[in-house]
């Protein structure tokens, strides 16, 4: 990296990947999907021209929540499902920090559902990277709030019987601005959903499907599978056409009943297939709910649309409602109606 | 109707009491906490020492005219040091019937009652299950009672302002406090401003007001020249000389977290859940922004203490706030706040309990909580605040405990204490020695890797590092970590020794806090009354009317509760005997016996409601006899 000439100033040193990693050693199981995320942000860190020591890794309990320990980065492994309220603590101190919450299906969307609401509703400037593989891994085994109708596991011996949750529709309801979704050996499009979640001021939140091997194995394999990538996932782009299987295939909308359609595109048909524009939240609702193998895998940036973060938010109260005001504190104490009492005569 | 005053022939309550107890009680929506708050402001002014009790329904408008519906406030004033909220009230102003059936138990044997007659009606005397109209069946001879149409008197007062019926009676509480401050001698100046500020935008609703506030004052006078009703004339309590003003136990609290955080050099991040009776702490820092105080409504209690962890994490003094309920659910967060080592105050204002309990009631049964109350060997610091203005030098000893020793500190405090207001004299910029927080911003000199958990040897405080810090990059969490490295270390000896650490740097605060005290009385005797929190006032007057009797009794009050000041065993083994009345089961006692193996017994009371004087000397000549 010599050829390198360091940025001037405000910028520190530039990285490389390797920068990113402790000296801790990952215990994981092996063919875990995590190493593979692990990998990809360690890879995309020294792009994002981010600094290790004002980077802050928060996370909750679980496997995912290991992260932080893996990055040579502030590091802060907090407790079931709080991560996004310890976060929301850190930032409001120091806006100045990148703050990334690392968290799983169990943390963020059973224990932590209510902190992962309010972050998402405030909109905190951070990345919060969901790992969802559908199951509890480090407790063995139970279902989890994404695990699918009638998974079997030690506590759901007859099948699970609770409708699972859908991260992504969860984020958008819950007023996320940026919504985007991936998965873990997706080490061409994981990095560039990182970049974009980093370059988001606001709450980005970012499901990352990840395959446990030992309790879920294959779950995703349908579409993740690198054969069954083109016609089952759908990678979408601001200002392109929604196509796949090799641009064979796209997506329009019946109007009639106001439902996304696979089409089969011919130079007639193009012009139907539908321009994905970030901001357009009815859509994203759309492609966050369309059913495998139905419809390919909505995958990607699926919604984007920026407002004042809370931190931006706070400070700005902050600044309007102390505007010309000097903290005196001895005037402080001494306010309300006083007396005095003098020393006797 | 409206000159059918009743007066009772019999004498007026003395005048040459130098203390008085006066009980506002009226409906919810009587405004009687606001009566009770300017009166107390005009009380103080006229240099009188006081304490109030404030004794509220949990329900914000409970249906009118109910018995669960009323609400009080107590005021206990005079020219002597007042320390607790009174026994008995000397006078009742009962708005209605459920007022009157409500508070007249505790009404002294020949004092007085002001009633509103005209809410004496049928319908009222029902609600509050009077069979008879009791201001008429002569069931209150045992006090002097003044029935007086009050509800008439105020509307014919505001008649000219044209407001509607229901606004004119909504100034009922004026014109009592008018005759009520005329009973006392009070100033009129202070409400009067106060109204003209309340008022402002409302020009009709200031001038009725107004003329109610004066048409009570001037019926006092008029009443006075046909006989019954006296004024009374208390002399000036004698207080140090100073700046004073009054405070709540919250705004005290409020005021001693920015001082602190000041003292410390350090921004204040305040994390709360509204809850009853601590949102009033809330409340007082969100407008405080310009002392460098951030507030933060999370969404439940536990999202406030962790995001004061984080904000301690960052470098700012960390604060949460609850009542008991809500500190149950803060207690997985403490024990993270107790492993990674950070800075916290943990301040509860104990309700009535178990569960959701009695929420606007006074207790102190969080004791076992706040020192024990979690898993693991946990230990945190914790203290209590025995008065409303003691909370300020108390929330100053938290944020100087928890910054130095680097550990969450619970701060006791109560629904009566949060609510209740007192005379304070205003400290002096110098009455605090600073505090200021050393962050470690270097790494080791010696080429070392850094250790987040090396430690200072005199504290055993671990290096606070604001991340961000160059150089000095490392993890924390839950999870035990190595003593040597602050990495996760699992082994048997490491997890030992790390327990053992935790326990000795507690313990070791004990060297640097005060010396136990005897609040009154010599240090040896036949009997030590020891107390902790809102107690103070009634075991200190217990105390000391004991001692007038010729008993060897000494008051003993404890502010610093876990670890104990070092002296607290060999001080407790110079008296004979042990007492200790507290407002829950005996959580005060079961540690006395347990550090120090000595007979505490326990003076229970659990009913919502502060000792009164006479409960604890009755204790005390039980306890020497």
């Amino acid at each position: 990296m010599n050829e390198m000439t360091p940025p001037a100033a405000a910028s520190p040193r530039s990285t490389r990947p390797d920068d990113w990693a402790s000296d801790q050693e990952v215990r994981w199981c092996p063919g875990c999907g995590d190493y593979a995320i692990l990998k990809a942000v360690q890879r995309t860190m020294p792009e994002l021209g981010a600094d290790p020591a004002k980077t802050v890794f928060i996370s909750g309990i679980g496997c995912s929540s290991r992260f932080p320990y893996y990055m040579e980065t502030y590091g802060f492994h907090t407790i079931h499902g709080r991560a996004p309220a310890i976060a929301t603590g850190v930032k409001l101190a120091n806006p100045e920090l990148d703050v990334w919450i690392v968290t799983g299906d169990g943390d963020g969307l059973s224990i932590g559902g209510n902190h992962m609401l309010h972050l998402l509703r405030r909109n905190l400037d951070c990345q919060l990277l969901l790992f969802n593989n559908e199951i509890y891994g480090l407790t063995k085994g139970q279902a989890s709030p994404t695990s699918r109708l009638g998974t079997r596991t030690p506590t759901t011996p007859f099948g699970s019987i609770d409708r699972p949750v859908k991260p992504c529709e969860f984020a958008l309801g819950a007023g996320a601005r940026f919504v985007a979704r991936t998965f873990d050996t997706a080490q061409k499009q994981l990095p560039e959903v990182l970049k974009r979640a980093y370059a988001h001021k606001g709450t980005s939140f970012v499901e990352i499907y990840q395959n446990c091997v030992v309790y879920n194995d294959g779950v995703f394999e349908a579409f993740t599978d690198r054969k069954a990538a083109p016609t089952s996932q759908l990678w979408l782009e601001h200002g392109q056409p929604m196509l796949f299987a090799g641009g064979t295939r796209g997506l329009t909308l019946d109007r009639e009943r106001l439902m996304l359609e696979v089409i089969e595109v011919t130079p007639e048909t193009l012009p139907r297939v539908i321009v994905h524009d970030e901001t357009n939240r009815s859509v994203a609702h759309m492609l966050i709910n369309m059913n495998f193998p139905a419809f390919p895998v909505a995958l990607g940036v699926i919604y984007c649309d920026p407002r004042p973060s809370f931190e931006t938010v706070v400070a700005e109260q902050v600044a309007k409602a102390t505007a010309g005001k000097v903290a005196d504190l001895a005037a402080l104490l001494r306010r309300g109606q006083t007396w005095e009492v003098s020393p006797p005569a | 109707m409206a000159t059918a005053a009743k007066i009772d022939p019999a004498p007026p309550p003395s005048a040459s009491h130098d203390a008085v107890v006066v009980r506002f009680a009226g409906d919810s929506g009587d405004g009687m906490q606001l009566t009770g708050g300017q009166f107390t402001l005009a009380t103080a002014i006229a240099g009188n020492d006081l304490a109030t009790f404030p004794d509220f329904p949990a329900e914000i408008r409970a249906p009118a005219g109910t018995l669960f519906g009323v609400s009080a406030f107590q005021i206990h004033f005079g020219a002597t040091d007042i320390e607790t909220a009174g026994d008995a009230p000397d006078v009742l102003i009962a708005m209605n019937p459920a007022a009157l059936k409500v508070n007249l138990d505790g009404l002294k044997p020949g004092g007085l009652i002001i009633a509103d007659a005209a809410e004496f009606t049928e319908r009222n005397l029902k609600k509050a299950g009077y069979a008879a109209n009791p201001l008429e069946d002569g069931s209150l001879a045992r006090w002097q009672l003044m029935a007086l149409p009050i509800s008439q008197m105020t509307l014919d007062a505001v008649r000219p302002f044209g407001l509607s019926n229901k606004e004119a009676l909504r100034t009922k509480n004026m014109w009592t406090l008018g005759l009520v401050m005329w009973m006392f001698g009070r100033p009129r100046a202070p409400v009067v401003q106060w109204i003209e500020g309340r008022f402002a935008g409302r020009p009709e609703l200031k001038e009725a007001n107004l003329a109610a506030l004066n048409a009570g004052h001037a019926w006092g006078e008029t009443a006075e020249l046909s006989g019954p009703l006296k004024q009374f004339h208390l002399g000036r309590a004698e207080a140090e000389p100073g700046l004073y003003r009054t405070v709540t136990g919250a705004d005290a609290l409020s005021l001693g977290l920015v001082a602190g955080a000041k003292l410390a050099e350090l921004p204040l991040f305040f994390g709360s859940y509204p809850i009853t009776p601590a949102s009033s702490i809330l409340h007082a820092l969100a407008r405080l922004k310009e002392f460098g105080v951030t507030t933060f409504q999370a969404e439940d209690e536990i999202a406030a203490i962790c995001a004061a962890i984080g904000a301690s994490y960052a470098g700012h003094l960390g604060v949460t706030s609850s009542s008991g309920p809500g500190i149950a659910l803060k207690t997985e967060a403490m024990g993270l706040a107790v492993m990674t080592e950070l800075p916290l105050v943990i301040i509860n204002s104990q309700r009535g309990g178990p569960s959701t309990g009695l929420p606007t009631k006074t207790e102190q049964s969080d004791l076992t909580q706040a020192v024990f109350g979690r898993n693991g060997d946990t230990p945190i610091p914790v203290l209590a605040a025995r008065s409303p203005s003691d909370c300020f030098a108390v929330a100053i000893e938290a944020c100087r405990i928890a910054t130095r020793f680097m550990t969450p500190v619970i701060l006791l405090t109560d629904g009566y204490i949060a609510n209740a207001a007192e005379p304070w004299r205003v400290p002096d910029r110098h009455d605090f020695e600073p505090f200021p927080a050393i962050f470690c911003d270097q790494p080791p000199a010696d080429g070392r890797p850094f250790n987040p958990y090396a430690r200072d040897p005199v504290t055993l405080a671990r290096p606070w590092v604001k991340p961000g810090t160059p150089g000095l990059i490392h993890r924390i969490g839950g999870l035990e970590k190595s003593h040597e490295t602050g990495n996760i270390d699992y082994s048997a000896a490491n997890h030992q020794k790390m327990t053992a650490i935790r326990h000795a740097k507690i313990d070791g605060i004990a060297r640097f806090i005060p010396a136990q005290e005897v609040a009154l009385g010599e240090p040896w005797g036949r009997l030590a009354v020891v107390g902790w929190g809102s107690t103070y006032g009634p075991i200190l007057k217990a105390v000391e009317r004991a001692r007038a009797r010729g008993h060897a009794v000494s008051h003993i009050h404890i502010r610093h509760l876990h670890p104990f000041p070092e002296n607290l065993g060999a001080l407790l083994r110079g008296f004979e005997r042990v007492l200790v009345p507290e407002m829950n089961m005996g959580q005060l006692k079961v540690l006395l016996r347990d550090r120090f193996l000595i007979d505490a017994r326990p003076f229970s009371k659990v009913s919502g409601q502060p000792f009164r004087i006479a409960e604890v000397e009755a204790a005390i000549e039980e306890a020497i006899a």
